[in-house]
């Protein structure tokens, strides 16, 4: 799949309240592109809700309804059940949620929906922060990372959420990263040729969040996958393949990146580097990323 | 467009529904056609879908909504976007 065979279709409108260089806008566009317009979409409380713009007006040129924080995978089974009953069982139903939203706020309502077999895309783009509020800490925020409330650098770990949606045992889960459009339009396709519930989450570095400047988000995407911070992966029916270069780390075909690669642009971890190198934490981040591919390796490989 | 006549709160799909964003810009992407491969990546990149492609795959950029944030520029593997200050004195 190249770039050029990817849908013209625009269903994201120019004019937005995005900040320049969104990661979210980014993957909303290719979303759209590859599910088309015969979807809907079920948006909870996250930088997407002020994306969409302001009443009267709206930038989404797709039906989205917007919902509590914590009730996307809800909202979208009722849409998805009324769709039902009137027959119109073509339309892909989409939650759209943040990684607050998800991991989170939203992880109850998720996992009644996946559990309940509810025929839907739950989509988390993940800048690893809650991003709209303010940058505050979430179980996706990685460790070491400033936060407005984790002001020294975060103290834990983030969650394995991968691992908790095939905990459920879903026809389809993926990982994707905005940096990787083609990957992202093709698993996106995927999920919307499946029946139940698919959930793909898409890392989405933010710039004000993560603190680089905005010219550089696709970059910070790309670093992600290639310092092993991030994996790219599919979950057919507990059938984990790896994807890119995520799939040449996993065989070690190529050696992951050092994490500094990444981390060094980001002004969040800037007091690893700032006044004097944080030697220790940034081993520890670098060790506990080791740590995870070789739990890939022994599961996956 | 169709109106629904519901009692809700419904906003309907506008380009430039938070205004001409092209105010927002600082550096204005300048395209050279002469250099340009037509890879579409910034294209495909552009977070505010205002790298317009054309029929033939050649692009634009829609200066009305571009936030300037460098994307498309950064991207391009044969620097054919360059950023330049707004108003700037040539
Ligand atoms: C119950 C509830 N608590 C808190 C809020 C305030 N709030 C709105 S958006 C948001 C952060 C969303 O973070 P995330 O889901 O990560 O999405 P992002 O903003 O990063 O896109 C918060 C805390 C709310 N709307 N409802
Ligand atoms: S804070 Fe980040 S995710 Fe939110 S609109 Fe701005 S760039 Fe996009
Ligand atoms: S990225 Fe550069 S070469 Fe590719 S289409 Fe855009 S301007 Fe042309
Ligand atoms: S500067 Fe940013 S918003 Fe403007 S065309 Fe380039 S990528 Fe798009």
């Amino acid at each position: 799949m190249a770039i050029k065979n990817l849908p013209r279709e625009e269903c994201y409108l120019p004019g937005s309240a995005a900040c320049p260089g969104c990661p979210a806008t980014m993957a909303l566009r290719i979303t759209f592109k590859a599910l088309g317009k015969n979807t809907m979409m079920i948006v909870p409380a996250c930088c997407t809700a002020v994306i969409e713009s302001l009443h009267p007006h709206t930038s989404f040129d797709i039906p989205t309804m917007n919902i509590a924080f914590e009730a996307a995978a809800a909202g979208a089974s009722g849409v998805e059940a009324g769709l039902r009953m009137q027959g119109k069982t073509d339309t892909t139903v989409v939650a759209w949620a943040g990684d607050g939203g998800t991991y989170d706020i939203g992880i109850q309502a998720l996992s009644g929906a996946l559990e309940r077999g509810t025929n839907f895309i739950y989509i988390c783009y993940n800048n690893e922060i809650y991003s709209n509020t303010g940058i505050q800490r979430s179980g996706a925020t990685p460790y070491g990372a400033w936060t407005t409330t984790t002001v020294g650098g975060k103290t834990e770990f983030r969650k394995e959420m991968g691992e908790i949606i095939q905990a459920h045992h879903i026809p389809y889960a993926a990982q994707t990263c905005i940096a990787y459009p083609e990957d992202m339009y093709k698993k996106l396709v995927k999920a919307k040729g499946i029946k139940g519930p698919k959930y793909i989450e898409i890392m989405a570095p933010c710039p004000p969040g993560w603190r680089f400047s905005m010219e550089k988000t696709v970059e910070m995407g790309t670093m992600a996958v290639e310092t092993g911070a991030w994996a790219l992966y599919e979950v057919e029916n507990d059938k984990v393949t790896f994807n890119g270069k995520s799939k040449l780390i996993l065989e070690k075909k190529i050696e992951r990146k050092p994490i500094e690669d990444w981390i060094k642009h980001q002004g969040r971890f800037r007091h690893l580097f700032k006044p004097k190198k944080d030697v220790k934490r940034i081993k520890t981040i670098e060790d506990h990323i080791d740590l995870i591919w070789e739990r890939y390796r022994k599961r996956h490989l | 467009m169709k109106k629904y006549d519901v009692v809700t709160t419904i906003s309907y799909p506008k380009k430039g529904a938070m205004g001409k964003t092209g105010t927002w810009r600082v550096f204005r992407p300048i395209l050279d056609k002469v250099k340009c491969v037509k890879c579409l990546r910034c294209w495909i990149y552009c977070p505010e879908a205002t790298v317009i492609r054309n029929k033939d795959d050649t692009v634009d950029i829609d200066y009305e909504y571009c936030k300037g944030c460098g994307i498309c520029a950064n991207v391009c593997k044969v620097k054919a976007i360059t950023m330049e200050r707004e108003g700037k004195k040539k």
